[in-house]
């Protein structure tokens, strides 16, 4: 499956984190091509929000190497990965509460140049999301949750990423509020985007992804499609609240 | 088991709840925001009592003239300006790092140290009053350097190592490095005063809108109110602006913009550098000497200014600079004269800080704040 897809966009190659002594990814590895939505499963402190971190260069992995479009990147600053083409909506959206929408979008796209190109992931953004157009001059802070998650994803698509990472986008959010958010994720894989997602609404989280990686106790316990995921028994088990 | 350490027990489990239901009803009494009015209205009541009879007074008993008021007026703006340039490196600073920058009345001082070198030959050459307006630029530029260099080193040597230490840390460090910068200049130039030249196309008085004031203090406002609506226009506007306020919102989510944070809070401290040497040369002009200590009286006026108006918030620190400036000059007379206090002046600092106290005990976020107490 790889020779058909070339090689992937974003690598995971046995990567080990530790803090301090305590290891919190153990020998991991995921592959993720362009163009999939491709989804991180797990219970509380079983590693997912590290390997986000691990990518990110918050955290240096001890051992492996995270690669990007082919180039290492672990080791380099969260700053140097970002420009490289990775963004991601944080947990809980963390806008900049005091700052117009506009100017939070303006920040998505702050290590680009091209004004032409950062006018045109604008209008990707506003046609994706139409209401984000209405509350441009609004500070960020005075939107409503979902409109808040709109803003959100707009920011980091303003950075038009290589890949993108959404960590927990369901988290603590009221059930309807968490299908509107599915949509807007949805919207955003119709741009075509790669995606990779962390979530603890597994359910959720399959219904829209390609591939999913479950990850326990820091190590991957299984990977495979989005569908067979979905009919494991495993999975039905321990993460899909069916006995 | 001891009888007392039961009935400790006991206590322990039941008594809570007993206490809370029985209080309950006394709890509700809203004892905090009584004491607060009644607070309001005694400070209120002599303010007016000590206003109204200081006015009452003629000029025999000791009664100011209208002159008089004017000039206490120009003169607490002109002081006023000077503690808000100084009040907005302290308060740029804590927006970002959520640190008081103590060291920063010795930023200001090294500035001003610095460019008295520069004044005092130009001077004696007869440059300074041949083009005055050059030579002040030059020494401007020399004082900003100063400040900028030492602001700067303060950050990347004192504070950056420190970054993730708790709170006091940080603090006791900006505390030595003043006790260290002062020293240092003490050491070197020697604890003397240096007297510190004014081109003479200063001296005197101009007269502005009917109003007589000294040039030299019609140069602070002048140049404060600028400096003033430049840094307001560079944070509302450009990228570093945009980047210095995201990073004082969410370090970490400005990061993930591909911030350099480091290279924000070096620039946030050089901005402060540069507000602090333009200080030092404005307050060198007017008071026409510089010594090793001038850094430290001006700096905690700035700083109380800077938590008077609302620390973090830009407009904050220029209202809190221009308001204790005003008070020192305004207030003892005009309050403290009608009751018959002898040298009203000597208790200025004494009644900035009864003020700083009230305030905050009204508006625990400042006046500008958000109206929540911020955790210095």
């Amino acid at each position: 499956m790889t020779t058909e897809r070339g090689a992937p966009i974003l690598e995971l190659r046995n990567v080990s984190t530790h803090y301090g002594l305590v290891a919190v990814l153990r020998d991991v590895d995921m592959d993720i091509y362009a163009g999939e939505m491709v989804c991180l499963l797990g219970g509380n402190a079983s590693g997912k929000t590290t390997t986000l971190k691990t990518i990110l260069g918050y955290v240096t992995p001890s051992e492996g190497d995270v690669v990007l479009d082919g180039n290492v990147v672990s080791g380099m600053s969260t700053a140097e990965v970002v420009r490289r083409g990775v963004s991601m909506v944080p947990e809980n959206r963390r806008l900049f509460p005091d700052m117009t929408v506009e100017e939070n979008l303006r920040l998505g796209a702050y290590l680009r140049r091209d004004r032409s190109a950062i006018e045109a992931a604008r209008e990707t953004v506003f046609e994706t999301f139409p209401r984000v157009r209405e509350r441009l001059k609004q500070k960020a802070g005075t939107l409503s949750g979902g409109e808040q998650q709109m803003v959100a994803m707009g920011r980091a698509l303003m950075a038009d990423p290589k890949v993108l990472l959404m960590d927990e986008p369901s988290m603590g959010l009221a059930p309807i509020l968490v299908e509107q958010v599915f949509e807007i994720i949805k919207k955003i894989r119709e741009l075509g985007k790669t995606v990779f997602i962390v979530e603890q609404n597994a359910n959720m989280a399959l219904s829209i992804a390609d591939r999913g990686y479950v990850i326990q106790t820091g190590q991957v316990v299984l990977a495979d499609t989005a569908q067979n995921l979905l009919q494991n028994p495993l999975m039905r088990e321990a993460y899909l609240g069916e006995l | 088991m001891a009888p007392s350490l039961r009935g400790g027990t006991l206590a322990g489990t039941e008594a809570p709840h007993v206490a809370v239901a029985r209080l309950g009803r006394f709890e509700r009494l809203p004892w905090r925001r009584i004491i607060l009015v009644v607070l309001g209205i005694v400070v209120g009541g002599v303010v007016v009592l000590g206003t109204l009879r200081t006015l009452g007074l003629d000029r025999v008993e000791g009664g100011y003239s209208g002159g008089a008021w004017r000039d206490f007026i120009v003169q607490g703006a002109a002081q006023g300006a000077i503690f808000a340039m100084i009040a907005l490196g302290y308060s740029l600073v804590y927006g970002i790092l959520r640190m008081i920058n103590f060291a920063h009345g010795e930023v200001f001082m090294a500035g001003a140290f610095g460019s008295f070198f520069f004044a005092d030959a130009y001077a004696k050459s007869g440059f300074l009053n041949r083009s005055p307006l050059l030579a002040l630029a030059i020494v401007t530029l020399v004082a900003v350097a100063v400040s900028v260099g030492t602001a700067v080193l303060l950050e990347r040597l004192a504070y950056r190592p420190l970054r993730n230490a708790p709170r006091l840390v940080p603090l006791i460090t900006a505390i030595g490095a003043t006790l260290f910068l002062q020293n240092a200049f003490r050491g070197f130039f020697g604890p003397q005063p240096y007297g510190y030249p004014k081109p003479t196309v200063l001296a005197g008085n101009i007269t502005v809108l009917g109003v007589q004031i000294q040039r030299t203090q019609l140069l602070v406002l002048v140049v404060a109110v600028i400096c003033m609506i430049v840094l307001q226009w560079f944070v509302a506007t450009t990228r570093t602006g945009r980047s210095m306020r995201a990073v004082a919102q969410d370090r970490e989510i400005a990061s993930l913009m591909g911030i350099n944070v480091d290279r924000v809070i070096v620039v946030t401290f050089a901005i402060g550098g540069v507000l602090a040497g333009i200080a030092g040369v404005l307050f060198s002009l007017s008071f026409e000497q510089v010594q090793f200590t001038m850094g430290f009286r001006p700096g905690i006026a700035a700083f109380t200014a800077a938590v008077l108006g609302g620390i973090g918030s830009i407009g904050g620190a220029a209202l809190g600079g221009f308001v204790i400036g005003l008070l020192q000059a305004v207030g003892p007379p005009l309050i403290l004269t009608g009751f018959g206090i002898p040298s009203v002046f000597s208790l200025k600092d004494a009644f900035v800080f009864l003020v700083l106290v009230l305030v905050l005990v009204f508006r625990p976020g400042g006046l500008l704040g958000t109206g929540e107490a911020e955790k210095v």
